[in-house]
């Protein structure tokens, strides 16, 4: 079986996901075609090698819909005879997009392929595409269908993460993003984006608030108080995990991720291919998976999916030197910390999604890539990269430097 | 035409006339046959040129109250018979297109092309509103008794005539379903102001009404037959879609627990439905009418809810040779909580009464109990002033005994102690007639007992409401060993008076109700102490369907109560007779830390002043174990809570304190709020049959001790297979046999 190579991965900037973002009036298929052109430009790709682009996006309908990677991979002058495929896996659609590439690479079909996402959420609106899952009665009902923020707070009711828990564990998060930044951690993958005039629109990570501590954050209510007890979430929690009284909730937008704009892109491909192509392979692939977990808690997969990745690559958590789980929310990553008894030091040490933002199916290549950045400057080994999905799922991928 | 239903005239003007009046009943009912004179209707209506329009209305005191439920039961025996003929595809095939005539033609009524228009005066309920539902144009009258609704969800089915569809059409989804799940039933101006009606009119009016309508040009044709009709909520997949479907799907999870199909089958039909045009929208809701109708649910409600209810109400347990009794005055003896709830239920049905207590002052407070609730009622919009002054007026309150002297049933309602029970009795006996009847409110006391302080034993009669009166539905009529045959007629005609359910137990510790409620309690109690959280405790005893979870319950009884009963028990029974833990539990909690209950904001729960109660933290340290929340057995728990309650109840038919399953289930359901989904205790155990029943309580008795031991009786039905309504009907027909 080849080996799927990481050869290089660029990301766009997060762009605040409002009408005042920067890269509102950027769309789906610009900010796509930016990193697509981006990864081909620095590596000096010839493209006739790329056999497929794969692309998650969560919310696929109107500038987004009808495979927006077929269209950017056009759109970015990769040829016409390059393929494109647009995939869904909620949050971890940049990661499954991946995972997906080195598939085809490692199944030996593929030689070499772009994984990455793209989510414009100032533009197509979080939900957008809809979907039965929390509309139709039979399966919202038998999958104890909640928004995403109460079952963040059923996980920090449940496993006992105070307000001031997951206030302290926000205010970390944008400690260390300042910190990578103002220190350059990003610099070799973030690229500027530009308008039709070469002028820049955004360099930076918009939504960072590195002033951010316990007291700022303290005077925000609780986001999820209402739609809990008035739409009857809170019993919904309740009737799935029966020993909480009552739901305690903690998150509010400065201790979950934030609603940005961004895409990100990744070369993969056999080591063959690399070679013909003049590169030098960065990472490898070493194992991925996806699982379900339970859906009420919707967002604890990244525990069942680390033990299965895990299981698979013969490893244990001691083999990886970093984590990398995305921050949809504060009581997801203190969750992750207290299964597998993590040092935080080696979690997300360059911030997270709390700080920077989460466009949603674009995250999963963004934190890979972050992740891959932080081994090389530090001489480590060996990272994880995962991600909570909706509908209660979980996907992971293990990757090596080389 | 030739309809013995309904009378059908046209007038000058064109306009047709049917006016609905099934002879020989009291009530309209959707039968066959009038479903077939409905059709012949509406043919001679879109066929006749010189018909312009039709109205329908009622030739008796209501509209109607829906559909004959019988005649739905008649569809399932020969959809059985049909699986075994045809096989399981064919016999649904038949069933489905059965079950669906109705709304089928109520949809041609709809669409034949003339103008139809529904007059309603008095009740109009389930598969009648459908009609009008299906009508172009509906007028009510603005008579008090008057009022519409879908009530079909209360016996576990749903409106299957249309009714999902058309509420649907007419108002916003959130007030559809909300409408859809409570099966209210609503008053005139309500229902025109949530736009199920187009006109209310004076009685005499609204046949009229309906004709100028229909003069003025009204189109036989639904708003949503018309082209461009646009949903009053939007399309289901849209923004406001969005807002209204997570929350209602979550809503109904934490309204049912998920143990009613037929709610969900409402919430499925009209999304699923508004997504349809409105022809294929019908077919599907009639997929899922004939799927629930099938469902045990539906079947256990229908019999427990609607026909044993109907049958106890009508006096199936009154000696049918005692000639009705005319209670005029009724004595109470006792003006504490339970007294003054039974002087005003008794009030309220127009009855005189007599109510007695050691001083004027504790009667007077004991009427202010009513003047209380009369201004509660008041304040709701539900009575009037004058109501108030009547009622009032009909309650006398005295602490003098011989005020009682012309009563014709006096109920006391004094401290559970003998002694105190025995004076009154003697008291009372002294200053009433000698053909007037005794009754004893007790819940703890064997009425056997206290009769032997009574002269007149036959006379003396057992009368236990549940608490507070006003609200529980239930009475037991319990009869002492001595108790006369017109001492249970009286009992069951004041009962019926108050508008109340009996049902007839014989004298035994607890009775009926009781009995199971402290089995249930018990299994609370127990559960905490093997280390359940206590949350989990609460949680899941409302999961299996519960109205209240078994540490609340005991909140409210009081705590010290129950241990005093254990504490009873243990003496008069022997050591082996309690539960240890739940001994130590209730000692710890009333002895060691003055926890009584609600009545002193302590109990299991706190009860902070201002604020909801929350479970007492202290909880925690009267568990010597804690349980991880993950490795519990949820349904287990849930099977607990039920089985260790239908087994009370099969110990009772044992030794024949309920002698008639009919009313342990009605009495289930509305003394203590058991499962309704179920149909009761006795339906619970018949409904996953008695083998099945007798093998999970044995692999409970073999995990969690003997209190789920099987009885003798259920051993014998696991294994002749047979039911507790199979008895019922058994005896029936022997009866029947005799008789002929």
């Amino acid at each position: 079986m080849p080996d799927a190579y990481i050869f290089d991965h660029v990301r766009t900037p997060r762009g605040r996901g409002k009408p005042d973002g920067a890269l509102h009036e950027v769309t789906s298929l610009q900010l796509a075609t930016h990193a697509l052109r981006a990864l081909r430009d620095r590596n000096g790709l010839d493209t006739k090698l790329v056999d497929d682009v794969v692309l998650g996006c969560v919310d696929p309908v109107g500038e987004a819909g009808g495979d927006i990677a077929r269209a950017a991979a056009l759109n970015a002058d990769y040829g016409h005879h390059v393929p494109g495929v647009q995939i869904n896996r909620f949050c971890a659609s940049g990661l499954d997009a991946v995972n997906f590439a080195a598939a085809q690479i490692m199944a030996g079909q593929h030689d070499m392929v772009v994984g990455g996402g793209v989510e414009s959420m100032s533009r197509v609106g979080i939900g957008a595409s809809g979907g039965a899952w929390p509309v139709e009665p039979e399966i919202a009902i038998k999958s104890y269908f909640m928004p995403q923020g109460v079952s963040a707070d059923l996980i920090a009711t449940k496993y006992g993460f105070s307000r001031d828990d997951v206030d302290a564990y926000a205010v970390e998060s944008q400690k260390r993003a300042a910190n990578a930044w103002e220190k350059g951690y990003f610099r070799n993958s973030v690229v500027p984006v530009k308008d039709v005039n070469g002028i820049t629109l955004l360099d930076r990570d918009e939504h960072m608030r590195p002033s951010t501590d316990m007291q700022s954050l303290g005077q925000l209510k609780a986001s999820f108080v209402q739609i809990g007890e008035m739409g009857g979430f809170d019993a919904v929690a309740m009737e799935a995990h029966p020993e909480i009284e009552s739901i305690n909730h903690v998150h509010h937008a400065g201790n979950s991720s934030g609603i940005v704009d961004g895409a990100s892109a990744v070369l993969l491909g056999s080591r063959r291919a690399g070679r013909a192509a003049g590169l030098k392979p960065r990472g490898r692939i070493r194992a991925f998976a996806n699982i379900g977990s339970e859906p009420a808690l919707m967002l604890t997969g990244p525990v069942d999916v680390t033990e299965k990745v895990l299981k698979r690559a013969g490893m244990t958590v001691k083999d990886i030197d970093l984590f990398e789980i995305n921050e949809a929310f504060a009581s997801v990553v203190l969750r992750y910390h207290q299964a597998f008894d993590l040092d935080p030091d080696r979690v997300n040490v360059n911030g997270g999604a709390i700080a920077m933002g989460h466009p949603l199916g674009a995250t999963g290549a963004m934190i890979l890539g972050t992740v891959l950045d932080e081994l090389e400057r530090t001489g480590k080994q060996t990272a994880l990269v995962t991600l909570c999905i909706g509908a209660g799922m979980g996907t992971a991928t293990i990757i090596e430097r080389v | 035409m030739n309809l013995k239903n309904f009378r059908f005239e046209t007038d000058a003007d064109g306009i047709a006339l049917a006016t609905w009046d099934s002879p020989g009943r009291s009530m309209n009912v959707i039968t066959p046959e009038v479903m077939d004179e409905l059709g012949r209707i509406i043919d001679k209506v879109a066929g006749d040129e010189t018909i312009k329009g039709c109205v329908i209305t009622s030739g008796k005191e209501a509209f109607s109250g829906g559909a004959d439920l019988t005649m739905l039961q008649g569809l399932g025996a020969e959809y059985k018979r049909l699986v075994k003929a045809k096989g399981e595809e064919e016999a649904m095939r038949f069933f489905f297109e059965e079950s669906r005539k109705l709304s089928l033609l109520y949809r041609r009524l709809e669409t034949c092309g003339k103008p139809f228009a529904a007059a309603i005066h008095g009740v109009c309920l389930g598969g009648a509103f459908e009609l009008a539902l299906a009508c172009h144009f509906r007028v009510l009258s603005d008579v008090d008794a008057t009022r519409v609704g879908l009530p079909e969800i209360k016996v576990g089915l749903f409106p299957g005539a249309g009714g999902t569809q058309r509420v649907a059409r007419l108002m916003q989804t959130g007030d559809a379903l909300q409408m859809l799940f409570k099966g209210e039933q609503i008053r005139p101006l309500m229902a025109k102001n949530m736009g199920l009606v187009h006109a209310v009119a004076s009685r005499d009016r609204i046949v009229e009404t309906a004709k100028e309508w229909i003069r003025g040009g009204g189109k036989g044709i639904a708003p949503w037959d018309v082209q461009g009709f646009k949903l009053p909520s939007n399309k289901v997949y849209s923004p406001a879609g969005m807002q209204i479907w997570p929350p209602a799907n979550a809503i109904y999870r934490r309204e049912t627990h998920d143990n009613y199909p037929a709610a969900k089958a409402i919430l499925q039909a009209v999304y699923e439905g508004l997504q349809l045009p409105m022809d294929r929208a019908l077919t599907v809701e009639s997929r899922y009418f004939a799927k629930i109708l099938r469902s045990k649910e539906a079947a256990a409600m229908i019999r427990t809810l609607f026909v044993s209810m109907q049958e106890l109400n009508k006096g199936a347990r009154r000696p049918a040779d005692v000639p009705p009794s005319k209670l005029r005055k009724v004595g109470v003896v006792g003006a504490g909580f339970m007294g003054a709830g039974i002087a005003y239920v008794t009030a309220l049905a127009g009855m005189d009464v007599v109510l007695v207590d050691q001083t004027l002052e504790a009667a007077e407070k004991g009427k202010a109990y009513s003047h209380k609730l009369v201004s509660d009622q008041i304040m709701k919009g539900r009575a009037k002033t004058a109501d108030r002054d009547a009622l009032l007026a009909r309650i006398r309150a005295t602490a003098d005994y011989a005020d009682l002297k012309d009563c014709d049933l006096v109920i006391e309602a004094v401290f559970e102690d003998p002694k105190v029970k025995a004076e009154v009795i003697a008291k009372v006996e002294a200053v009433i007639r000698p053909r007037a009847i005794f009754a004893s409110n007790t819940s703890t006391l064997p009425i056997s007992g206290l009769a032997q302080s009574s002269a007149r034993p036959k006379q003396f009669v057992g009368i236990h409401f549940f608490s507070p009166v006003e609200k529980m539905m239930l009475v037991e009529v319990i009869e002492g060993k001595k108790t006369g045959d017109r001492a249970l007629a009286v009992a069951l005609d004041y009962v019926r008076a108050i508008k109340k359910t009996p049902i007839v137990v014989n004298d035994a510790r607890g009775f009926y109700a009781n009995r199971c409620v402290m089995a249930y309690v018990r299994e609370g109690h127990l559960m905490l102490m093997e280390g359940v959280p206590p949350a989990m405790v609460e949680n899941v005893a409302r999961q299996a369907g519960m109205p209240v979870g078994p540490l609340s319950l005991n909140d409210e009884v009081a705590l010290d109560l129950a241990l005093k009963i254990l504490k009873a028990t243990k003496a008069q029974v022997g050591p082996e007779a309690i539960d240890p833990a739940q001994e130590k539990l209730l000692v710890a909690m009333v002895e060691k830390e003055g926890r009584l209950g609600r009545k002193n904001r302590k109990g299991f729960y706190d009860y902070p002043e201002n604020g909801p109660k929350r479970l007492w933290p202290g909880l925690a340290a009267l568990q010597e174990r804690k349980l991880d929340p993950d490795a519990i057995d949820v349904e287990e728990l849930k099977q607990r809570f039920l089985v260790a309650q239908a087994l009370e109840a099969a110990r009772t038919v044992e030794e024949k304190v309920i002698t008639d399953p009919r009313e342990a289930d009605v009495g289930s359901i509305l003394g203590f709020g058991f499962a309704p989904f179920t149909g009761g205790t006795l339906s619970y155990i018949d409904g996953m049959g008695a083998a099945a029943f007798v093998e999970l309580a044995k692999k409970l008795a073999k995990k969690h001790g003997d209190r789920f031991k099987p009885n003798r009786l259920l051993n014998r039905m696991a294994r002749d297979g047979s039911t507790f309504y199979d008895a019922v009907a058994r005896v029936a027909a022997a009866e029947a046999k005799k008789a002929a």
